[in-house]
């Protein structure tokens, strides 16, 4: 296809903001928010993947905070107990978390819609309470050990990359790793994938008439979110220091379909908004000294907006309402102008 | 040639499809019948999304119900939807490629023969544009673009001129009676209107109640005294 001048337009902004957050966004503001974007990035990307699946294939999981633990777990002991590279560590505990779900997921991608809702929401309690019994990995000798309460004194935060061991410079280096997990998922969404994602929502008929291989392709949308989810986990394991099961309850799953739902679910720049929405809302809540669980009313209020009113979400509506704010202002502007005109 | 042999189908008490026999000869072959007479039905096993209680199907020789159903389509079974199923998030070019990239057809061809189907049906609507926006006729072309692109052996049509004014469906008419030429593919047209029937298809088969009432050279089949019945039959009970 032949490259549109508007298309160029568009990559030079984004990238262009791109550089803006990577570089100027931490040198503007203080270590703590450095901090709350790191992990709005890293949110971003896990609502990438709700998104891919809800958006594109028309399935909805609740089980992609579970995941992310899965994966913040496996980096961790991989962190811990190997001295592999942190890259090659996120890839693992994205192809690990990938694995799993595919594994899970065949059978249960025989079902659709509540059924499928529901299973990956049990999954996602079971994975809680799997982590709650083998705990995160804490700096324990060897591969699998875990210090006692008496050793804590020896405790060491999980480690980081040597390039990227200050908050600024991890925050820049979380930010490199989610863009690669939005070109991944922009890629397929453009591709042959992406394609068959589409018949399947709109219509399984004419996929199957098509020539798609729906169960492959809906297992595929599974295994790609679930790896880009995995390192998110790798990237968050970096980011805290310290994991315990308490920072991936399962209920986040489901706060994390709202804000995806807010965000809009037909545009990767939904997931970018949703990342923003659930983590950076609640600290400035906190800041400005509102209850950070008014933002779970927020949220509610949100979805219902955009589930009655605006189904593509704040990245759709948004830029429609600023538009029209656009028109109005310039048609106000232009009667007053049009008034003066014949007495001036 | 499509052998149908013995084909029977049952939804609970119900027998959409009763021991029908018959053979599809190639070109452009009719399937008419009243509402309820089973045709949409014999597409969907075809498709593989019925399995039937009894009987076979030989397509060119090949056990069509052995295939699995997503693999028809690359061995070249297409077919349109009697509601059209055009993918409305789709740009027109993707809901061609979509097809192209199940059917067989190479990466490096699936520009030229996405652009090749889309000129086939005479679609000139920008391939960028998506599919949703489309009007009901240009969404009829482009599912038989769809069914047409790379090498489609047998399309099955249903309906595709189902809520269009007449000077459009003279033009599909053109459409659907050049595909059996340009493609070498035989095509299976389920339509209620019979001078669109009359003007693509050679030979017509007839359904009623399930069953096989006649088949032949259209014209003949048009005159059958039993088809004709079964035609003012419907329209007396409503």
């Amino acid at each position: 296809m032949e490259i549109e001048r508007g298309q160029v337009v568009r990559a030079l902004v984004i990238a262009g903001l791109f550089a803006l957050a990577l570089f100027a966004v931490p040198e503007l503001i203080g270590i703590y928010w450095v901090k709350i974007l790191t992990a709005a990035a890293i949110y971003s990307v896990v609502a990438l993947g709700l998104g891919l699946l809800y958006g594109r294939v028309g399935m909805v999981s609740l089980c992609q905070i579970a995941l992310l633990a899965v994966g913040a777990w496996t980096a961790t002991r991989l962190l811990y107990g190997t001295g592999l590279p942190f890259p090659i560590v996120l890839l693992i505990a994205g192809l690990v978390t990938g694995v799993i779900v595919t594994v899970v997921g065949l059978p249960a991608l025989r079902v659709s819609g509540l059924h499928l809702a529901l299973i990956t929401l049990m999954f996602a309690g079971a994975i809680t309470l799997v982590l709650s019994v083998i705990h995160f990995p804490n700096g324990g000798g060897g591969f699998l050990g875990q210090l006692s309460l008496g050793e804590l004194q020896n405790f060491r935060n999980i480690r980081r990359p040597g390039i990227a061991t200050s908050d600024p410079a991890y925050y820049r280096y979380t930010l490199m790793v989610a863009a690669l997990m939005f070109l991944l998922a922009v890629w397929q969404i453009s591709s042959k994938p992406g394609r068959a994602w589409a018949a399947i929502r709109e219509s399984e008929p004419a996929a199957l008439a098509a020539g798609v291989n729906i169960t492959q392709y809906k297992l595929w949308a599974f295994a790609l979110a679930s790896f880009m989810t995995g390192v998110a986990g790798g990237l968050l394991a970096g980011s805290a220091g310290a994991l315990s099961p308490v920072a991936f309850p399962t209920q986040d799953s489901i706060v994390l379909l709202a804000v995806i739902l807010m965000g809009g679910i037909y545009s990767v720049w939904g997931a970018v908004v949703a990342g923003l929405l659930v983590r950076l809302l609640p600290a400035l809540l906190e800041d400005w000294g509102v209850s950070i669980y008014v933002s779970l009313l927020l949220f509610g209020i949100g979805v219902l907006q955009v589930l009655a009113t605006a189904p593509g979400g704040l990245v759709d509506q948004v830029p429609k309402d600023v538009r029209k704010l656009g028109r109005l202002i310039s048609h106000g502007v232009g009667r007053i102008a049009g008034a003066r005109g014949p007495a001036g | 040639m499509i052998e149908v042999d013995g084909l029977t189908v049952r939804f609970g008490g119900v027998t959409p499809i009763d021991e029908m026999t018959v053979v599809f000869p190639g070109g452009t072959c009719g399937l008419i019948g009243p509402n309820g007479a089973g045709k949409t039905t014999f597409f969907n096993v075809l498709s593989g999304f019925v399995a039937p209680a009894a009987g076979a199907v030989r397509a060119f020789g090949e056990d069509l119900l052995q295939m699995a159903d997503f693999r028809r389509a690359r061995w070249g079974l297409r077919r349109t939807f009697q509601q059209e199923q055009a993918i409305r998030s789709l740009s027109v070019f993707d809901n061609v490629a979509m097809v192209h990239d199940h059917s067989g057809g190479t990466r490096g061809s699936r520009r030229q023969d996405v652009l090749d189907a889309l000129a086939f049906v005479d679609l000139e609507v920008p391939p960028r544009e998506k599919a949703g926006v489309l009007g009901a006729r240009e969404r009829r072309l482009l599912e038989i673009a769809r069914a047409t692109v790379g090498k489609p052996r047998v399309v099955l049509l249903d309906e595709p001129a189902a809520g269009l004014p007449d000077e459009e469906t003279a033009h599909l008419a053109q459409v659907i009676a050049s595909i059996p030429e340009r493609f070498g593919a035989l095509v299976i047209l389920v339509d209620h209107d019979m001078s669109l029937v009359s003007a693509c298809c050679e030979t017509t088969a007839v359904l009623d109640f399930g069953k096989l009432l006649a088949s032949g050279p259209t014209a003949e089949v048009l005159r059958n005294e039993h088809v004709i019945r079964a035609y003012l039959g419907t329209e007396e009970e409503l």
